[in-house]
């Protein structure tokens, strides 16, 4: 497990995920871990149907995996049977070549990240202790965890010195989730699962906490399983969305572009909801855009510096950065002509997008703000440029070209469900399991040997390749 | 008054220490009986209704009552006032214990359980912490009642100033015997004030200060 978070991971290759012995050779090197469900089921006593059924699922490593579905459906129980909150009554889990239905709970589930909605975190402890539950019961020594802490609220954007020894009542919800994000990243784990996280936010700290979280993904290269109700949210966090009905019955499991375009039946028609064609805006991100640089002051610089500065690029607005370059300010020339020094003031109702935020929450962003424009941070909020409402709109026309084609991650449930795409197992190599789109788009996916075809898809998306 | 105080000072302060300290033992014993109890039941449902109602039952039992009925298999002294002085401090904290460690949320204890803690530990680091300070409650209404019940000890001659009071009520009318009356009552008064006093200082020091209200 690496010590130091702060180093990115870029993962444009996370390892193939071809066999288990290759899996866990890379474990310790590899950040992310593979997962595979296999044939699982839940049944509980005394009920006729079974909460999930044969599922087999396929979570390539360092990928971002949504599980959507309506309330119930089992997407929050099978979700619970990879770190076995709820034993499986049948089937195998395997995470990183290892089964991991026979081993000591409590250990898998250290090495397991979970956050629940508002974070679930323990009232009495603060903020460092909530973060430092895991890493105690690991035995690392006081001034690895007091590090740790830090360095995990600094990749969750809360500042240490002003959070560290607060309570979670004195937190606001999305400050709350940051560190139930925290908590949960705490002993750097391969896997990281998520049980509706952004239910309990408003939507704008939501958007946020998405952008954030992507940021992180990003970094850290983790394997993340997200159960959600909102295909929206679905759509902008997920590599892979997989569709659940009733009794966790996978009716597709595809990627974001590939579900919008060929939805394999009604039911994920209804899901997906009016406005399809609008939701095209939800698959292109913010970086994928082109960004303008403004006028840049920062904090102790002269006023009239800026003010000059913005005369000489024929600009009305500067963005003020602080220290770590992250923007706190949207001065105009007139507010600048007022002010000596610039000040460290925070403007709360500043329009801030992250780079992997959707042109959709650029837009919404920008009308909350009633603004022409929004700021674009990168990781850790730094500032990397602004973006244009025109951009917007001219990134939208750009991005009704055709959705990529790429292998899907292998996902099916045992036994005949005629909702569900039929999967036809492969009789030449036994390791893969190739997903047939169905009658809706015949022959339009071909399955990838164990994870490889995820793998390097994400590899594009990850380095920001214009999709 | 002052004289029959003045005069027996020694002999009321021993008495007076006696008491507190029968009171302070009995409520610690009880306080770890009452959350053992309470933490064996508290998820099941059909026990902890069953835990409820005998503590709600028991309480209504007189106190007089219960110790003369003690006498028989415990004889007198010390041993029959500490078990009555026990049985009735375990009711209320057992109460409070119960709708404490019931009110910790699902969601929390899951929580606790998903990063990989221990069914005990996640009672001793999560659930009992965050439980504590209705179980402190518990605590001091206990130690208000039970300083009243261990008055009653003297009556199987058991320890405490309870002996003033039952001295004087039999042979009201005589010389002093209001005195003694008075001191017996006033002392357990005074104690019960110190008493809680210590408790509350007791729950500063102990409720975390993410929970304190």
């Amino acid at each position: 497990m690496s010590e130091n978070p702060t180093t990115a991971t870029h993962h444009s290759a996370p390892g193939t995920a071809g066999s288990a012995a290759g899996l866990a050779a890379a474990a310790s090197s590899s950040p992310g871990a593979a997962i595979l469900l296999e044939e699982v089921t839940k049944r509980y006593p005394g009920q006729p149907k079974p909460a999930v059924g044969g599922l087999t699922l396929e979570i390539p490593a360092g990928s971002v995996v949504m599980f959507v579905g309506p309330s119930g459906c089992g997407k929050t129980t099978t979700l619970k049977m990879i770190n076995r909150l709820i034993e499986p009554t049948e089937g195998r889990i395997v995470i990183n070549g290892e089964d991991v239905t026979t081993m000591d709970p409590d250990q898998l589930r250290r090495k397991i990240g979970y956050v629940i909605q508002a974070g679930g975190l323990f009232p009495h402890m603060s903020v460092a202790g909530n973060i430092a539950v895991v890493p105690k019961m690991l035995g690392w020594d006081k001034a690895r965890i007091a590090r740790r802490v830090d360095e995990l609220l600094e990749l969750v954007s809360l500042d240490p010195d002003t959070y560290r020894d607060r309570y979670p009542k004195e937190l606001s919800g999305g400050q709350q989730q940051r560190v139930g994000v925290a908590r949960a990243l705490a002993a750097d784990p391969p896997v990281l699962l998520m049980d509706e996280p952004f239910g309990a936010v408003d939507p704008i700290t939501r958007q946020r906490l998405q952008d954030e979280l992507l940021n992180i993904q990003a970094e850290l290269g983790t394997t993340i399983v997200c159960v959600t109700h909102d295909f929206d949210e679905a759509m902008k966090l997920g590599d892979w969305i997989a569709v659940f009905d009733e009794g966790a019955q996978l009716v597709q499991y595809d990627s974001p572009e590939r579900i919008l375009a060929q939805p394999a039946n009604e039911f994920v028609e209804g899901f997906i909801g009016s406005g399809a064609g609008l939701k095209q805006l939800s698959l292109s991100r913010v970086r994928d855009a082109s960004l303008r640089q403004p006028v840049l002051g920062y904090v102790g610089e002269l006023a009239s510096d800026v003010l000059s500065q913005l005369q000489g690029a024929g600009s009305n607005h500067a963005v003020i950065l602080d220290r770590r370059r992250r923007p706190i300010q949207w001065l105009t020339k007139r507010q600048l002509s007022r002010m000596q020094l610039i000040t460290d003031q925070v403007d709360p109702e500043l329009p801030v997008v992250g780079e992997n935020a959707t042109l959709n929450d650029a837009l919404d962003e920008m009308l909350v703000a009633t603004s022409g424009h929004a700021i674009v941070t990168g990781a850790r909020g730094v500032f990397l440029g602004v973006i244009d409402i025109e951009v917007v709109t001219q990134a939208i026309t750009d991005a009704r070209s055709a959705a990529q084609e790429s292998g899907a991650p292998v996902g099916l449930n045992s036994g005949a469900v005629p909702a569900v795409a039929v999967a036809a197992m492969d009789a030449q190599n036994d390791d893969a399991v190739p997903l047939d789109d169905g009658p809706v788009a015949p022959g339009a996916g071909r399955g990838p040997a164990g994870g490889e075809g995820p793998a390097s898809e994400r590899g594009e998306r990850g380095e920001g390749g214009t999709r | 008054m002052w004289n029959f105080v003045s005069e027996r000072w020694d002999q009321i302060l021993f008495a007076a220490y006696q008491h507190l300290s029968l009171v302070v033992q009995c409520l610690l014993l009880a306080t770890v009986l009452a959350v053992l109890i309470a933490v064996l039941t508290v998820r099941i449902p059909w026990l902890a209704g069953l835990a409820n109602s005998v503590s709600a039952i028991g309480l209504t039992i007189p106190s007089f009552a219960l110790i003369g009925l003690m006498i028989s298999p415990l004889g007198f002294g010390p041993l029959p006032s500490v078990v009555v002085v026990t049985f009735f401090a375990t009711l209320p904290i057992l109460r409070n214990a119960l709708v404490g460690l019931g009110g910790v949320p699902a969601e929390t204890i899951e929580a606790a359980r998903g990063l990989g803690m221990s069914r005990l530990r996640t009672l001793a680091t999560v659930e009992l912490p965050m439980a504590w300070p209705v179980i402190m409650s518990g605590i001091r209404i206990s130690g208000q009642m039970v300083m009243g019940v261990a008055a009653v000890a003297a009556y199987v001659l058991g320890p405490g100033l309870g002996s003033f009071i039952f001295n004087g009520l039999a042979r009201l009318g005589g010389a002093n015997a209001l005195n003694s009356v008075l001191v017996g009552v006033i002392g357990v008064v005074i104690l019960a004030l110190i008493l809680d006093l210590a408790l509350v200082g007791l729950s500063r020091l102990t409720i975390r200060r993410g929970i304190r209200v």
